[in-house]
């Protein structure tokens, strides 16, 4: 039993127990870690990148990917790659970048693994054009408890393909996948700024990106009301090429996240602080384009070692929900909501699906308004906000994130997730989370 | 002219890093470094399937990789290994056994494999590889021993001893190779946190390396000039002390 696995969210006290493979066949030791504990149902942990309890078992055990993280195969003329799926984002761009390829879809950490990325059916700043990352994912493999591992792809055995993208773990122990990468020039991009106020502003910037751009993604002010109620940045870009023209002129670093602050600093007059220094950090009216480095464009908290500490030690929420294209009127109310309640956090992000749909049977993607947003965890107070906020999203017919949740009660998983039924002759009869136990139940 | 240089380069081109125990997770880490500065690496492991996972990483990596499956306790097919090998220029010696020393204690069979494989073994590869490089004056040796080594402990006294040995061994055949234009670079790393050291208790957590890091260390020493290293580097003045404890005094400590 050990402390080290938790989520990134610290969503719970509870010890994990788990088996730390080191070659892909020593999964097959599960049967004598059952034999040691004295119970059966197991789940795959990879970095720990989940915010809520998805990646946690407190009931079984873990088995801990983080040394399966091989490659097997780089195709560097066609940009196919094999790895082990303990294998991180990280560790794959590392290699594929000096040979000009990319990850067809960046989630916001370069530290989730492979097979964490497939299991949660994440999605990046680019949704509206490409889909999910599970859309090029061509083959994996998924050791399931009765000790075959099988292999599927989109034409072999899809059925358990399906069901394993964003299939959260629970179809087995996914061992190794093959990805399409996409070709890049440049590990640059050229980012275009915009400021908007209002979520009609930032719909017609959005739809207006559509096309012309292949990522785009908006920092949104959660704290203030008034005139300043729903402003933010949006941001829009393409990987640099030969082709793009910059206005160098205006390339500055970004503002510095003031991350150094203990986590007692953090309160309503200091997050509203930062909210309206980021904005105003942004030059008024006029868009400007700057070039920026992937790392700092997709993964700009991975700079911060460690940032969910901020929060201390209680951790914190983060609610990510979808509502459905036509319902940004609900999303304007549950914004009034979070600002009223003072409980807002200075890391909001909005980003609208487009309507490229995923194989996965639960992928969370789907057309409409996503917001993402962190809560320092209040104790009650921050519980009762975000069951207010589920029971609304769920009347808009949207949906919440499982990798991001801890309290999505059963009814709102089935509401979310229609393909459930589906999914469930798919589970592996050993394989568990503590998430699947409250949202199964 | 260019075409005579090409026909002549080939020394380089034929001759390739060795690394003995290629599997194991220290190997796995150094290989992945090595690989990054374009070496040609011929990997050697007993078992097949591990050998040929490590050989498709380091591939998919960009090195150019041979392998060879072996059983390095079998002596007497050291030199057949060897020949097939074929020229060699450095050489990486991983591999090695962490014995049940309980068991040891009340089964001579237990220690003599654990010797065989610890010293025994890689002794013989060591005098032909020697052989070998000395003969066309130049080429680098390492071996990994360990802080064990350097005294013997009640607890672990039977890897110590073939892990010391092998220390002594090494000096003796840098001393003998120094003239020839061969370097022996000895190391000694501490606790690594491996499929060796599984079972191991991580405790006090400071001690414990990752592979990556004694790897890391090594590497720096193969392109610097050290006969011996001790890796993290603490393990040097805490083995000097720990080897500076007078025998009187040892006794009583249960280490």
């Amino acid at each position: 039993m050990t402390d080290k696995y938790r989520s990134w969210g610290f969503a719970t006290a509870s010890r994990q127990r788990a088996i730390v493979p080191r070659w892909a066949p020593e999964i097959e030791q599960f049967p004598k870690a059952q034999e040691q504990w004295g119970n059966h149902s197991r789940l795959a942990f990879g970095r720990g990148r989940s915010y809520g309890d998805s990646c946690l078992n407190s009931a079984g055990y873990l088995v801990d990917t983080s040394a399966l993280s091989r490659f097997i195969h780089f195709d560097r003329e066609t940009g196919n790659l094999s790895a082990e799926a303990g294998i991180t984002l990280g560790q794959i761009l590392d290699l594929v970048i000096p040979a000009g390829w990319f990850l067809p879809v960046s989630p916001g950490t370069r530290y989730a693994t492979l097979g964490g990325a497939i299991a949660n059916d994440v999605h990046g700043k680019n949704h509206h054009v490409d889909g999910t990352f599970g859309r090029f994912v061509s083959r994996l493999s998924v050791h399931r408890s009765n000790g075959q591992t099988v292999d599927c792809s989109p034409r072999s055995r899809s059925d358990l393909f399906n069901a394993t993208i964003g299939g959260l773990g629970l179809t087995g122990v996914i061992t190794r996948a093959s990805l399409h990468l996409i070709p890049i020039t440049s590990d640059q991009l050229a980012v275009r700024f915009d400021r908007f106020r209002g979520i009609d502003q930032f719909m017609s910037l959005s739809s207006g990106c559509h096309d012309s751009h292949q990522y785009s993604v908006a920092w949104l002010d959660c704290v203030s009301r008034g005139k300043n109620f729903a402003r933010g940045v949006f941001m829009s870009a393409n990987h640099l090429d030969e082709r793009t023209t910059l206005d160098l002129t205006r390339t500055r670093k970004r503002i510095g996240i003031p991350f150094s602050l203990p986590s007692r600093i953090l309160n309503k007059y200091t997050i509203g602080a930062f909210n309206s220094a980021y904005y105003l950090a942004h030059k008024p009216r006029h868009a400007r384009t700057v070039c920026q480095h992937y790392k700092s464009f997709f993964y700009p908290l991975d700079a911060i070692g460690n940032w969910n500490r901020i929060y201390g030690t209680r951790g914190f929420h983060q609610y990510q929900f979808v509502v459905p294209p036509g319902a940004e009127s609900v999303l304007e109310t549950l914004l009034k909501k979070i600002v009223s309640s003072g409980a807002g956090s200075f890391l909001a992000v909005l980003k609208e699906f487009g309507t490229i749909k995923s194989p996965g049977l639960l992928s969370f993607p789907r057309p409409g308004l996503c917001l993402a947003l962190d809560f320092a965890d209040r104790g009650d107070a921050t519980v009762q906000l975000i069951r207010a906020l589920d029971l609304q999203v769920r009347e808009a017919g949207g949906a919440a994130y499982p990798a991001k949740d801890r309290l999505m009660p059963a009814e709102s998983f089935r509401a979310y997730f229609p393909r459930l039924n589906e999914f469930l002759p798919h589970v592996d009869p050993e394989s568990s989370s503590d998430f699947w136990r409250r949202v199964s139940g | 002219m260019a075409s005579v240089a090409i026909r002549e380069a080939p020394t380089d081109a034929k001759t390739s890093v060795v690394i003995f125990g290629a599997t194991s997770a220290l190997a796995q880490a150094t290989a992945r470094q090595l690989a990054e500065r374009g070496l040609r690496l011929h990997l050697v492991a007993r078992n097949a399937e591990k050998l040929a996972s490590v050989a498709a990483d380091l591939s998919a990596r960009g090195a150019s990789i041979n392998t060879t499956q072996a059983d390095l306790d079998q002596i007497d097919q050291h030199d057949q290994l060897l020949d097939s090998i074929g020229g060699i220029e450095e050489c990486w010696f991983f591999y090695g056994v962490l014995p049940d020393q309980q068991q040891c204690e009340i089964d001579w069979q237990a220690t003599a494999t654990a010797l065989h494989t610890n010293f025994t073994s890689t002794a013989s590869l060591l005098t032909r590889v020697a052989n070998q490089l000395a003969s066309r004056n130049r080429g680098l040796i390492v071996v990994v021993s360990s802080v064990a080594g350097d005294r013997g402990r009640g607890s672990n006294y039977v890897y110590g001893s073939a892990k010391g040995a092998l220390a002594l061994f090494c000096q003796g055949l840098r001393n003998r190779l120094a003239p020839h234009g061969v370097r022996v670079l000895t190391v000694k790393p501490g606790f690594i946190d491996t499929p060796m050291t599984a079972h191991v208790e991580k405790k006090p957590a400071a001690l414990w390396a990752t592979p990556e890091r004694v790897a890391n260390d090594m590497l720096k020493a193969r392109d610097g000039r050290r006969d011996v290293l001790y890796t993290p580097w603490f393990w040097q003045p805490i083995m000097c002390v720990i080897r500076s404890i007078p025998e009187r005094v040892f006794k009583g400590l249960s280490l």
